[in-house]
């Protein structure tokens, strides 16, 4: 079955023709938009390595397919900088070691704006920890990614469109 | 994967319409994509749902009964301050499941449908009577020991895995569906079935049938002061119930007037367990009520399969959960919702 959807993808329109109903966000992203950014851990919903925002909200991309997303507003690691100027989230993983070997970094720094745009986690480390469960790091810079949250979380709280940054 | 077409109706009865016995319908795909990954579910039509127009909206009526579309993601729904307000005990359920990923994307309608976690049934080569009728059940004398301790079967041992659904059985939740033959009611706790001779049915739904809203009654506001969902895990977040309970009260000078108790992942639906509520009502709160009351809520468990330490588990976890209940609900909710590391401040996991 073929088809066509039309993404906002990080800021541009794309039209794009699937001829597969079964590909998933992930990848889309990966395969056929040549935007590796987005990582493949488990492929099942259980890692968080695939967070993307969807219409502003983080998801799996892996378990999202496709298809559904006719007229979606994506955002991928790769829409977060500003030309050279980094996302606070991104400067506050830097400023804080929250990455060792950095496979899971990008679903880690996508899920965090998605966490702080929630606005439910403010900056207690134990609710930061809790929202940020769906991220697992087989290196446990965990330490690092909640005082990275926890950083972007305040400096966002002061600034929220990042226009410092 | 199986290669599928996949349609995007805009009305509940042209999903329904466009349904037949190879078709699923798709919410969140939380559930559905990752069975479908694995091959246990192989569809050859996904209707979408996600697009029905007016299923994504939380209602409260006069009277404080709440109707909630089926499509109102998880997150959503727990996040509501008018909802959080009058069932405190389903909000904190659904944010003590998955992770804020998937409870961004995973409906409500998809919530109460979605299937066992039971390793053999996920996975499509091992013998499954749940996912194929007649080849047998590798969980029993297999390498699974979250199975079922109440109503399981020779045929099957799975549990069902929903955390929403504990508290929504204890509130006497109505399930809204409409269906090839119209529309109807089903109580919550009719939703899911008992193993028995037809694992396969795991579900009341006729064939074709679609959730398109959940009702709670106006008289489960009454418990919202004294009402705690309480899940133990093997970590502290991101992780299905070992056990769970939900628990609820209304006290009137110094007793229990009246009480409500389900508890969780045990059995193939979530487990109401009325005898204790009945032991509850008109009795001072206590530990030792409690004991006796999840002594009765638990009495006919039996292990399925090496999991005997959940009798135990379900045993203290449901007079913990009444416990908390009894010390009433926070007025926030904890930074670890529904986890035993938010019943003490002395106690934090870190
Ligand atoms: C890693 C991981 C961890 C998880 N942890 C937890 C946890 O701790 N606690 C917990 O409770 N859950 C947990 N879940 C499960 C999660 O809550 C469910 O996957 C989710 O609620 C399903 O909703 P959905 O909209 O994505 O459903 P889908 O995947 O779209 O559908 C699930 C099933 O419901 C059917 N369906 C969907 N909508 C309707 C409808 N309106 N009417 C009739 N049938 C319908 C589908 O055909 C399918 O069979 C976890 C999932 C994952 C992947
Ligand atoms: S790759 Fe999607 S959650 Fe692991
Ligand atoms: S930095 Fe290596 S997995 Fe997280």
């Amino acid at each position: 079955m073929s088809f066509q959807i039309t993404l906002t993808l990080n800021g541009t329109a794309r039209e794009i023709a699937l001829d597969d109903t079964r590909v998933t966000l992930l990848d889309l992203l990966r395969e056929r938009l040549e935007m590796p950014g987005t990582k493949k851990g488990c492929d099942r919903g259980q890692c968080g390595a695939c967070t993307v925002l969807v219409d502003g909200r983080r998801i799996n991309s892996c378990l999202t397919l496709a298809a559904t997303l006719d007229g979606a507003e994506v955002t991928t690691i790769e829409g977060l900088a500003r030309g050279d100027a980094l996302h606070p989230v991104q400067q506050a993983f830097i400023d804080n070691d929250g990455l060792q070997c950095g496979y899971c970094t990008p679903g880690q720094i996508m899920s965090a704006v998605g966490l702080i745009a929630e606005g439910t986690a403010g900056d207690d480390p134990e609710r930061i920890r809790e929202g940020m469960s769906g991220n697992i790091c087989r290196c446990a810079a965990y330490h690092g990614i909640t005082l990275a949250v926890r950083q972007a979380a305040r400096q966002m709280d002061n600034d929220p469109k990042g226009d410092a940054a | 994967m199986k290669p599928f077409d996949f349609v995007q109706p805009r009305s509940a009865r042209d999903a329904v319409a466009q349904w037949g016995p190879d078709a699923a319908y798709l919410g969140g795909g939380t559930n559905l994509v990752d069975l479908m990954k694995t091959g246990a579910l192989q569809p050859a039509r996904v209707i979408d749902v996600t697009r029905l127009p007016g299923l994504d909206r939380i209602e409260v009526a006069a009277d404080g009964a709440v109707r909630i579309g089926a499509l109102v993601r998880n997150a959503d729904l727990a996040r509501d301050a008018d909802f959080a307000v009058r069932a405190p005990m389903v909000a904190e359920a659904l944010l003590a499941g998955a992770s804020g990923q998937l409870r961004n994307a995973a409906t409500l309608g998809g919530n109460l449908m979605q299937h066992t976690r039971c390793p053999y049934f996920m996975e499509p080569d091992a013998a499954c009577n749940r996912r194929a009728p007649g080849t047998g059940c590798d969980a029993i004398g297999g390498a699974w020991d979250n199975a079922a301790i109440l109503g399981h079967a020779p045929s099957c041992i799975a549990t069902n895995p929903s955390d929403l659904c504990v508290p929504l059985a204890a509130l006497d939740a109505v399930v809204e569906v409409e269906g090839p033959d119209g529309a109807r009611d089903i109580a919550l706790e009719e939703l899911h079935r008992l193993p028995g001779d037809a694992p396969e049915r795991e579900t009341t739904l006729a064939p074709g049938e679609l959730i398109v809203a959940l009702r709670l009654p106006a008289e489960a506001a009454a418990f919202a002061g004294h009402a705690r969902y309480l899940k133990v895990r093997e970590r502290t977040s991101y992780a299905f119930a070992l056990v769970s309970a939900a628990a609820a009260m209304r006290l009137e000078g110094g007793r229990i007037a009246e009480a409500r108790l389900a508890l969780g992942a045990v059995a193939a639906k979530p487990w109401r367990a009325r005898t204790a509520e009945k032991m509850l009502a008109g009795q001072p709160p206590g530990p030792d009520l409690f004991a006796r009351a999840a002594e009765a809520a638990l009495a006919g468990a039996a292990p399925a399969e090496g999991n005997g330490w959940k009798i135990d588990l379900a045993r203290r976890t449901a007079a913990r959960a009444l416990a908390a209940a009894a010390a009433g609900t926070p007025e926030r909710m904890p930074a670890l919702p529904a986890s035993p590391f938010s019943l003490s401040e002395d106690l934090s996991h870190a």
